[in-house]
């Protein structure tokens, strides 16, 4: 078995003279929940894009449970799963067509008994028969972190999966990745510009700026040792004068 | 190859035909149109030409056939674009599914579809009309594989071209058939069009089909030659269509553009 659900080498995109991810190394260990930080256009999406192997990269590798996505991308694709505010369900198939259609594409076994432990799960029994373009937007999310659950991933790409969800729901959903890695089985690549659930959930976080990562440790100690007062601080500081750090 | 992953593709498009009226009628309501509008005409003709000749297989019969390639290729289409009018791609193309898994659910999904529609042009054309196949016999099965095949190429090709140039270029692949149609001789004889348009309906294999069923209803014999010549270079549309759309594919994760797919960024 690997030593990293996800290992990521020297990942590079280029869109003419313009580098959107400039050599980008990192791992996500079985367990482990990381955070993916930076400002808009950092490079954040277009990294999970190349993970998930729908762009791909100008040169570098991305290796999923041991499985290189260039070279095996179904096999690496069955153990990853998404969710991401930018890419709701279709609307016009109900909650249960759509959950039995992705199920059947990541190969879910016994998906009827999935489908109901994961509606349960994420409280969306009521609108087991709503279209999802009838839901309301942190229906919609809940809807897509189940779909991202089905195949219990080992390695689950989370792009803002927060963004629209009331505190209570946030902070709910947020105890249910958190769920997901215990067992240490998966692990959790997750972007939020939300400092105080980054802090609250992440084991390790890199921050991105302009396609580089400027900075990486511990959410609840890297600020400090930069000097700054909180994770948002220090979020801040990489936007605006991202040449005043390094990572030591 | 994953037959779970096929399915899939078949399974979402009877859902959302299961759950949606206005997906349902045009399975069937323009092919009605059609044998509705060509069968009086037909009618029309053999009440004012002298007797001998019957327009109805002639007609009808083409008209029916021309219709199934229609019903074969936009079976293709419609899947595809139900992913793109639902901006779906991430979700797909961020799956295990294979290019040739997704083709493959296209196809089938559009045969079951097809299926529906020509179901009704048969009861309409045969039970109101009179229409009989039996004037053609077996050459039936070589007349249907080539417009079947045709129809696939066509569909994966319309495709190809929406996935490459956005949801904008729909309006390029509507009237696709429209534009074939006058080379693949539906209703008359290749040689009623001039020189050059019989160079290109040369290269369409329905022209084959629609020449064929001519010869045959007038009591003339088909050679086999060219009907094989019209499978062989439907066969290789099928081949280059896919070669087509799965360059087109690598070229849209090349850039980005499966990523970022909409009509704006696209246009």
């Amino acid at each position: 078995m690997p030593e990293h659900i996800l290992s990521i080498s020297n990942l590079c995109k280029n869109y003419g003279d313009k580098a959107a991810v400039a050599g980008v190394s990192f791992d996500v260990a079985p367990g482990e929940i990381v955070g993916l930080l930076g400002p808009n256009g950092a490079g954040k999406t277009t990294t999970i894009n190349m993970i998930l192997g729908v762009l791909e990269p100008s040169a570098g590798t991305v290796s999923i449970d041991g499985l290189d996505i260039q070279k095996h991308r179904s096999p690496a694709l069955t153990r990853t799963n998404f969710a991401a505010v930018y890419a709701p369900l279709p609307g016009n198939l109900t909650v249960t067509e759509n959950l039995h259609f992705f199920g059947l594409l990541y190969g879910v076994k016994d998906i009827t008994a999935r489908i109901e432990a994961l509606m349960a799960q994420f409280g969306l029994e009521a609108f087991r028969r709503v279209k999802c373009g009838a839901l309301s937007s942190g229906e919609q999310t809940r809807l897509c972190l189940a779909k991202a659950m089905l195949n219990q991933p080992k390695l689950l790409l989370l792009d803002e999966p927060t963004a629209s969800l009331d505190p209570s729901t946030a902070r709910d959903i947020r105890q249910k990745i958190r769920g997901f890695t215990v067992g240490g089985t998966g692990g959790v690549l997750w972007t939020s510009h939300n400092m105080h659930e980054v802090e609250v959930v992440c084991d390790r976080v890199l921050f991105l700026s302009h396609g580089k990562i400027l900075l990486q440790g511990d959410p609840k100690t890297l600020p400090a040792q930069h000097g700054k007062a909180s994770l948002e601080d220090l979020f801040i500081t990489v936007a605006r004068e991202p040449l005043t750090l390094s990572d030591g | 190859m994953s037959i779970h992953r096929i399915y899939a593709i078949l399974l979402r498009q009877f859902y959302l035909i299961r759950g949606s009226f206005t997906r349902m009628v045009p399975l069937f309501i323009w092919v009605v149109i059609d044998i509705v509008l060509w069968g009086f005409m037909s009618r029309y003709l053999n009440s004012v030409v002298p007797a001998g000749l019957d327009f109805i297989p002639v007609i009808l019969g083409a008209v029916l056939l021309w219709d199934f390639f229609l019903r074969i290729m936009q079976g293709v289409t419609m899947v595809f674009f139900e992913d793109v009018w639902s901006r779906n791609f991430l979700n797909i193309f961020a799956s295990p599914l294979l290019i040739s898994e997704y083709i493959i659910g296209l196809v089938l999904s559009s045969i079951a579809t097809s299926c529906v529609g020509v179901i009704m042009m048969l009861i309409l054309a045969t039970g109101f009309f009179g229409l009989s196949f039996a004037v053609y016999g077996l050459m039936l099965v070589p007349f249907i594989f080539v417009l079947f095949l045709f129809g696939i190429a066509m569909g994966v090709l319309g495709c190809a071209v929406v996935l490459r140039f956005g949801p904008a270029a729909e309006w390029l692949i509507w009237p696709l058939p429209a534009l074939i149609a006058p080379f693949a001789g539906v209703f008359y004889p290749l040689s009623t069009l001039p020189p050059w348009m019989q160079i290109i309906a040369h290269a369409v294999p329905p022209s084959y089909v629609f020449e064929s069923m001519r010869v045959m209803a007038s009591g003339g014999s088909v050679p086999l030659a060219p009907l094989l010549a019209s499978i062989t270079l439907a066969a290789l549309y099928v081949i280059l269509a896919c070669k087509f759309f799965t360059a087109t594919y690598r070229h849209a994760v090349r850039t980005g553009l499966i990523a970022r797919y909409s009509a704006e960024n696209l246009g």
